[in-house]
């Protein structure tokens, strides 16, 4: 059984884990991190999206024995209600979440995308998003969120301090 | 003529009520438990942990049809954590969502039904074990044969799925009715066609799986965390087949990540948790793996429709005879109620005199359907608009002044008794053409492009329970606490949909205050008085009038204090933003309730909603006509390329009539959710089997539409303020999913003139269409052989 080291959401985590543990049953069972959730556990629906050193990455279907080292954000670590990341401060008010199960997900998607790229194009938009089932908005309010965002950096010419968790 | 009479609505309404308290309509600041959700802070059933929590996992038929022999759990039970395994005969108290069809049981009892039916259910100390325990579970079957199609289950040679009953029969339910005089209307018709339709079976595939965490209380009773649309109804199955009082089961609806309508029956895992639980004497969890949700099932029913429709050269319907079966598999779900709605809807949203129709619902060796969003009402719709567009095209007619000519008109009612009320049609029409720019388009775009239209009309709730009773549908209390909090308990199950901002919404809009100062306390059945549950389209409006009615007792106290101490009447004074005044002088919220606590007690209050009486036909029905009806147009645009087959939806125009916009970014959610579904169904979504075995029980096999599958989606907002619908609301939940399938047949027909009568319109489909060739899949409807001819 290895023993990882790797950093959870700006905190240093070191934990044993069993060889077959993927990282999604590491931070859910072992750490209580539950906000990444179980669609399908083969890496179709994307519900289970952290950021993992800067990419987006589907944690059903990651070994957490194979994080050791690695810089791993959660949707426990986006942001809160009073410091919320645009993407969720965003997704909130065009109400782009409904039943909620797909958005720690989609907001870890969008978040990867825009600290790689702060104005993507719709195109790129899509493509990012293109891993992520929503079974209930028809991506519509999803979508509306993203492009308001890049519509506001774009105007700013930069994304706002600290807005890029 | 038509019969015109006025609908006997709740005598004190709030349709035509101003929205003083400037809530209603305004949205833009996101729902109430929004930020759970955007932070991923809301607790789903998966995610609830209780100290010696076992895990549970189930094994699962791998026959259609088969006795079972032996069940040996011996080996499962000697493994190192396994603390039980459970049979069918643990737990053998049939159940079903429908009391006229309680065809279930917990577990398989002796006899197996369809590939994955639950058989056994094993409990241990970790979800790794139980999944391996569960593994070496041996089951002996002596195979039956199994009956899978539409043919077998209407061939009285072979034997019934189910041999219990006076008159057992693979036949669940038959509906007949007859309005008018359809041969008379055939008579009268200048054109007639016959046409065959098939409807695929598809399913919900909510991203949350089914899940649910039972408690054993030391008191002897039981606490259950489900993930389920209806906390009531399961709550009454849970304590029927358990065999506890119902005071002694406490369910509670924790955040659930959506349904539309797969989660409204009672499952393995509410009553194999339950009774693991209370054997065990510790917590039991059991969650659904993807691929165990598609044998759950509970989907669309897959139907062949027979349409045959009298037009006369004005375009004006003068009959329609329709015939339609559902293949619904294994175990009845709500099917005697898809069987009624396969039909009573046919003529909406139309004056049309004379119809008559033959409906049915099968048993077959395949997973259970049950209700998706557009219950039963659905295939129909798609048969019948696109069969209109097909003869006012041949009649040289414009398909939508066709429609136009002929919509249901506001206080009438229907030849089979629906009492319709408030209708925005023409309104929903006019915006879908708007939008689209329709009448620039039509006949008109380049070579392989196309647009088409289509509408419908839903329910809003239905007129009976699903049990018949004297009681309300929907219950709420409301109690506002020192603070000025105002805490609002309801038994309503907030799926996604937005059911706790809805009444959040109604309640401060009638109190004049924020949404955000409201608690909704929902889907426990300890602490909230029954709603009946998030199905038929009923919340907003049911829950909503009781809502309303809570609020307004309180509403009615405050205002008597606050009269007497700003000296002014109580008919001038208006709760607005936090504020109680007549103009003049005015009190903060605050400071008034506290007053009125002071004046007249604890500020708690009650209010209930029960539909009016159903037209004396329907009353036997189970669920029946609804106390409202929602209309839809739809426009699609598409691509076609003919050398492919694939179709493009590029943009869809969606106008839906819900009566007042509550709020308009949670509607319009609604809308875009229906036509996503539709976009599913009209291109990817089909259930296939091969010898009984479900062909892509998988979200990679069984093709949802990603973003890339969907088009520009338009909703459009439309009221008509219904005359009993609370500040006149009607659903918007599954509605605008009823016109979106006809409506891109009819644009595919505009694009490249061939009719495609069998969605999902896959490339061969369209292929082989394009090409003169008759649809592989086509089968005749039995006893009835597909036939055109005008007289």
């Amino acid at each position: 059984m290895p023993r990882i080291q790797l950093t959870i959401n700006g905190e240093t985590v070191t934990h044993w884990v069993a060889d077959n543990r993927s990282l999604l049953d590491f931070l859910r069972e072992d750490l209580g991190l539950t906000g990444s959730k179980h669609g399908c556990d083969v890496g179709d629906c994307g519900a289970c999206t952290v950021i993992l050193n800067d990419r987006p990455r589907l944690a059903c279907i990651s070994l957490a024995a194979l994080c050791d080292g690695t810089d791993v954000q959660t949707i426990e670590g986006l942001g809160r209600h009073d410091k919320l990341h645009p993407v969720q401060a965003t997704i909130h008010r065009h109400v782009g979440a409904q039943c909620g199960y797909c958005t720690p997900g989609i907001a870890m998607r969008l978040a990867a995308l825009l600290k790689a790229n702060p104005t993507p194009d719709d195109a790129a938009i899509r493509s990012a998003l293109g891993a992520n089932i929503c079974r209930c908005t028809g991506y519509t309010k999803i979508l509306a969120a993203a492009a308001e965002i890049v519509d506001e950096w774009t105007a700013r010419d930069t994304p706002p301090d600290g807005s890029l968790a | 003529m038509k019969e015109i009479r006025p609908h006997l609505g709740p005598s004190d309404t709030h349709a035509t009520a101003q929205a003083e308290g400037g809530v209603v309509g305004r949205g833009g600041d996101g729902k109430i438990d929004g930020m759970a959700k955007i932070t991923g802070a809301a607790i789903f059933t998966d995610d609830i942990r209780l100290p010696r929590m076992a895990h549970a996992k189930l094994v699962r038929s791998t026959h259609p049809h088969a006795k079972l022999l032996t069940i040996d759990t011996r080996r499962a039970l000697a493994m190192p954590g396994v603390l039980a395994v459970m049979t069918g005969e643990d737990l053998p108290t049939p159940h079903g969502a429908i009391p006229v069809a309680r065809d279930e049981t917990a577990l398989a009892v002796r006899r197996v039904r369809y590939i994955g039916e639950p058989i056994a259910c094993v409990a241990a100390t970790s979800e790794a074990i139980a999944r391996e325990a569960a593994a070496v579970v041996r089951v002996v079957y002596e195979p039956i044969e199994a009956i899978l199609t539409i043919e077998d289950a209407l061939d009285p040679d072979l034997p019934p799925i189910h041999d219990t009953g006076r008159r057992p029969s693979n036949v669940l339910r038959r509906v007949h009715q007859h309005h008018g005089d359809v041969d008379a209307g055939f008579a009268a018709a200048d054109l007639i066609v016959e046409e065959l339709y098939a409807y695929p079976g598809s399913t919900h595939v909510p991203l949350e799986t089914h899940a649910a965490v039972a408690q054993p209380l030391p008191e002897g009773r039981l606490k259950l965390w489900t993930s389920t649309q209806n906390p009531h109804y399961v709550h009454k199955t849970v304590a029927h087949v358990l065999g506890l009082p119902e005071a002694d089961v406490r369910l509670i609806k924790p955040d659930v990540g959506a349904g539309y309508g797969g989660k409204c029956d009672t499952f393995a895992t509410e009553l194999c948790t339950s009774w693991l639980a209370q054997k065990l004497d510790r917590p039991v969890k059991l969650a659904f793996e993807r691929e165990e949700v598609f044998y759950a099932h509970r989907g669309r029913h897959p139907t062949r429709m027979w349409v045959k429709m009298g037009m006369k050269k004005d375009g004006t319907i003068t009959a329609i005879d329709f015939k339609a079966v559902a293949n619904g598999g294994a175990y009845a779900s709500y099917g005697v109620v898809t069987a009624f709605y396969l039909g009573v809807f046919l003529s909406m949203p139309y004056q049309i005199e004379n119809f008559r129709f033959t409906t049915m619902r099968l048993y077959t060796n395949l997973p259970p359907c049950g209700p998706k969003r557009g219950h039963g009402a659905l295939q129909p719709r798609f048969a019948v608009e696109a069969h209109i567009d097909r003869m006012a095209t041949e009649l040289g007619l414009d398909p939508v002044e066709v429609r136009r000519a002929q919509m249901v008109e506001p206080n009438s009612t229907t030849p089979n008794g629906l009492q319709i009320t408030s209708v925005g049609l023409n309104e929903c029409i006019e915006e879908a053409l708007m939008g689209s720019g329709y009448a620039a388009k039509r006949g008109r775009l380049p070579p392989g492009r196309g647009i088409g239209f289509a509408t419908s009309a839903y329910m809003c709730g239905a007129l009976n329970g699903v049990y018949p009773d004297a009681l309300p549908h929907s219950g709420v209390q409301i109690q506002i606490d020192r603070s000025g909090r105002v805490t609002i308990f309801s038994g309503t199950a907030d799926i996604g949909q937005g059911s706790n901002h809805m009444l959040a919404t109604l309640v401060s809009e009638r109190l004049g205050i924020t949404p955000h100062l409201c608690r909704v306390v929902e889907g426990d059945t300890d602490l909230c008085p029954v709603d009946l549950g998030s199905y038929s389209s009923r919340v907003t409006f049911m829950a909503g009038n009781a809502a309303i009615e809570a609020a307004d007792k309180l509403r009615a106290r405050i205002a008597e204090s606050v009269s007497t101490a700003l000296d002014t009447s109580v008919a001038s004074l208006r709760f607005r933003n936090g504020h109680i005044g007549d103009g003049s002088r005015s009190m903060e919220w605050i400071e008034a309730i506290r007053l009125a606590e002071a004046a007249t007690g604890t500020l708690g209050s009650s209010g209930s909603y029960r539909p009016p009486e159903a037209d004396k036909r329907f009353r036997r029905n189970p669920i029946g006509p609804s106390p409202a009806y929602s209309f839809t147009a739809t426009v699609a645009e598409v691509q076609v390329d003919t050398e492919s087959g694939i179709v493009v939806i590029d943009q869809v125009w969606c106008a839906h009539d819900l009566g007042r916009v509550l709020h308009p970014q949670i509607a319009e959610g609604q809308i875009e959710g229906c036509v996503y579904m539709g976009v599913g169904e009209a291109l990817l979504e089909e259930q296939t089997y091969e010898h009984g075995q479900m062909q892509c029980p998988s979200i990679l096999e069984y093709r949802i539409p990603t973003v890339y599958d969907t088009p520009a989606i338009h909703a459009l907002l439309v009221e008509s303020h219904d005359p009993g619908g609370p500040f006149g609301a009607k659903e918007v939940g599954e509605g605008p999913q009823l016109s979106v399938v006809p409506a891109i047949a009819n644009a595919i027909f505009d694009a490249v003139g061939v009719r495609l009568n069998h969605p999902p319109f896959t490339p061969d489909r369209v292929l082989r269409a394009l090409q003169g060739r008759p649809p592989a899949e086509a089968k005749p409807m039995p006893e009835f052989q597909s036939r055109r001819g005008s007289s």
